[in-house]
């Protein structure tokens, strides 16, 4: 049994690293993410791991050195927001493309411009076609615990892809939560030895790293790199059920609160999620029959789980915290991709909340499910797409 | 480990570490540089590189011509990847999880992944410490999407983005100079060579692998195709850089600048010029003042660099002739 705090979202995460030790970390400052590397420079600076700490001069380097760092064979995290991400954006396909197991725990912000450093899954969002797996966190809890299997799943010898696990800005990342800690001996032992597959450091057997393919085997790379996200999500699943083993606490690929018997659902991401269950709870007391679908992981997105975890609903919502500009909200757009292959295709509507970390609140989830009543009874969506939470 | 000789007959015994089969334009003189480089010494070698003419010509699919461990990543970042190789290395042998062999890191750059885009990376890498030499091979031209200026190129020459035109005779900006730039970063060793000066060359990596912490080397690297020169005059033209102080042979130790070696005569900068094709507009006659202009650039530079020696003690005298 672990030990219970009273940590904020960063905090959780901070300590997750420390617990994994990693070999080498390279970071760069960013609000709402600094935080995190900050408490995790002093205990780089009190000897309480062992990482090589690389304080880069920017995010692009920051990526760089953990894509040398990675290659050269030993464990590497780094973390980051928004702009951070944003710089990166090179070289994330390049750190998925080499199969390096990076992880990098990112705290959603949204995207300038106008500059702002709230909450939103922008930046996220923005690196959805990397060919990193991605993982969304509902509160400081997820965060921790999604961190701590990142590892496991990015470096199982079937995967090797990096890994980013994603909690809301300020709202998770800054507030004080119930959390509970692993022990430090079980995380490392969860964790396990690191295993180097052709390291650089290998000075007898030299690698080259980064060749240039041109068409006549391009296409063929990009389609191997397919087939390894097919695998993650097994192993996603092994990885939750050992740690449920360790800690009691359940993962899936997504979560689902009141959906078995439910006729509409409301699918949302992260910190929003819980504000949605408890006005789902309200509605159920008076005989609607309403759920959420939760997804952890948005990438590799599990299409085929999700659609048979819907089927039953005759409509559903889709909560995105940011938009596609000129198209869908892009949770919604992956949610329809998975409807598509149901028999009965529900109607849906898509509502964009949340950006720039507006509030979500209590009537803005009501006023979604007052929309889902009808739209099951006369299956007629009035507009597909609309933001909620505007002020006019 | 000790320096190793630098003889000929027993360089020429040793195993090449950068191979035949590489596709880079024969007369090139980037794989020279490297080839040299990597001859200097026997320690183990880990490198990067920038995107650019070395790398796209050096390893393709599963053919590499590195016989020691290489990463390319990007083009902007050669310092700040080899700076996480050498991070990693530097824990796992902290850790003991990794034997201590002396490994040296060693980035290869363009002078556009270097001087330009590449620049906050190396500048970056350099004050953070890390013990790596970065070796800028400088053709004066981003030549690998087709001979474009950069902020290496000469002053008049002929590139496709600063074309000489009726209006707009080529480049109208000085060269950076990057060396300079980096000695400011106040580490312990940067030097500038050329490949046709082998000796020397080699003898300067030697010494910076000798040196903990962050260097810098700046080799002149002729390209026929930018430069619009013969092919077999790699070496000659890397010679003529040196002859007319267009590119002197010196180096910064611990802020003590050294002039390694000085040409008996100073050749006019015209005959590093005329054999090539780029600078070939310089010499119309409505031309005049740019070579006027390119030579008193290289007259004050190379006065300023002696007056410098001078200030720390002087010239080292050749050893080759
Ligand atoms: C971010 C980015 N911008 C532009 C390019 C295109 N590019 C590839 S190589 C190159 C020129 C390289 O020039 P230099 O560094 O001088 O090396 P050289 O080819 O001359 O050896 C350019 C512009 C790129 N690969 N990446
Ligand atoms: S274009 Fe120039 S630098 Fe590039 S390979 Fe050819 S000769 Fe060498
Ligand atoms: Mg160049």
């Amino acid at each position: 049994m672990g030990k219970i705090v009273a940590v904020t979202g960063n905090e959780a995460c901070a300590q997750a690293l420390k617990q994994i030790n990693p070999d080498v970390c390279a970071a760069y400052p960013i609000t709402p993410a600094t935080d995190l590397m900050q408490r995790f420079s002093g205990f780089v600076n009190d000897g309480k791991v062992d990482t090589e700490l690389v304080l880069v001069e920017s995010e692009h380097s920051a990526m760089s050195a953990c894509i040398g760092a990675a290659a050269a064979g030993g464990r590497v995290a780094t973390a980051t927001s928004s702009q951070g991400l944003a710089l990166m954006w090179e070289m994330l396909y390049i750190a998925a493309g080499t199969r390096l197991p990076i992880v990098m725990p990112l705290v959603n912000r949204a995207l300038s411009a106008p500059l702002n450093i709230h909450g939103d899954h922008s930046d996220g969002m923005g690196a959805r076609d990397t060919g990193w797996i991605q993982f969304y966190s509902e509160n400081a809890q997820e965060a921790y615990d999604n961190t701590i299997q990142a590892f496991r799943v990015a470096e199982h010898l079937d995967i090797r892809l990096p890994v980013i696990v994603c909690m809301d800005g300020f709202i998770v990342s800054h507030s004080i939560e119930r959390v509970e800690y692993i022990d430090d001996a079980d995380v490392k032992k969860f964790v396990g030895k690191f295993v180097a597959v052709n390291p650089l450091l290998d000075i007898d057997n030299p690698k080259s790293y980064g060749p240039l393919i041109l068409t006549d085997l391009y296409h063929e790379y990009k389609r191997a790199q397919h087939e390894v996200m097919t695998r993650v999500p097994k192993v996603v699943l092994e990885v939750a059920a050992e740690f449920e083993k360790m800690t009691g606490r359940r993962y899936g690929l997504f979560e689902t609160y009141r959906l078995e018997d439910a006729e509409m659902a409301v699918v949302v991401m992260s910190s929003a999620a819980g504000t949605t269950k408890d006005i789902i709870d309200q509605y159920r007391d008076r005989g609607v029959k309403i759920g959420l679908l939760k997804p952890r992981m948005f990438r590799p997105f599990p299409f085929a789980e999700i659609a048979n975890a819907l089927k039953h609903v005759k409509a559903i919502a889709v909560l995105d915290r940011a938009d596609s500009f000129g198209g869908m909200g892009p949770l919604y757009s992956e949610i329809a991709g998975a409807v598509m292959q149901m028999d009965t295709k529900p109607a849906m509507i898509n509502k964009i909340f949340g950006l720039g970390g507006r509030d979500y609140l209590p009537d803005q989830a009501e006023h979604v499910i007052d929309e889902l009543i009808t739209l099951a009874k006369t299956g007629k969506v009035q507009a597909v797409k609309e933001y909620i939470g505007v002020r006019e | 480990m000790t320096t190793k000789p630098l003889k000929l007959r027993e360089l020429a015994k040793g195993e090449d570490r950068f191979v035949h089969g590489h596709r880079m334009c024969s007369g090139c003189g980037a794989p020279i540089v490297v080839k040299q480089v990597l001859m200097a010494t026997d320690y183990p070698i880990v490198a990067s590189n920038a995107t650019g003419c070395l790398e796209v010509s050096s390893c393709i699919q599963q053919f590499t011509a590195w016989k020691i461990p290489w990463i390319h990543s990007a083009f902007e970042n050669a310092a700040a990847t080899i700076s996480g190789v050498e991070a990693m290395y530097k824990s796992l042998v902290k850790q003991g999880k990794l034997e201590d062999r002396n490994v040296k890191f060693v980035a290869f750059g363009g002078d556009g992944g270097t001087y330009d885009i590449g620049f906050q990376s190396l500048s970056g890498a350099m004050e953070r410490g890390h013990d790596m030499l970065y070796v800028c091979y400088d053709n004066g031209a981003y030549m690998n999407t087709g001979i474009q200026r950069s902020s290496a190129t000469p002053f008049g020459a002929n590139t496709t983005t600063c074309p000489a035109g009726d209006v707009i005779p080529g480049k109208l900006q000085q060269r950076k100079d990057l060396t300079k730039i980096m000695a400011a970063h106040g580490i312990p060793y940067v030097a500038q060579a050329s490949p046709a000066n082998w000796m020397d060359l080699m003898k300067k990596v030697q010494k910076a692998f000798e040196i903990k912490g962050p260097k810098f080397m700046n080799v002149i690297s002729p390209c026929n195709r930018g430069w619009r020169s013969k092919t077999n005059d790699a070496v000659a033209l890397a010679r003529l850089a040196v002859e007319t102080c267009y590119w002197p042979l010196y180096e910064i130790e611990n802020g003590v600048t050294k002039i390694t070696f000085k040409p008996k005569e100073k050749k006019p900068l015209v005959d590093f010029l005329k054999p090539q094709g780029r600078f070939r507009h310089m010499f119309n006659p409505e031309n005049e003042w740019m070579l006027k202009q390119a030579q008193e650039y290289v007259d004050n530079q190379w006065e300023r660099l002696q007056k410098e020696a001078a200030f720390f003690g002087g010239e080292e005298k050749a050893e080759e002739k």
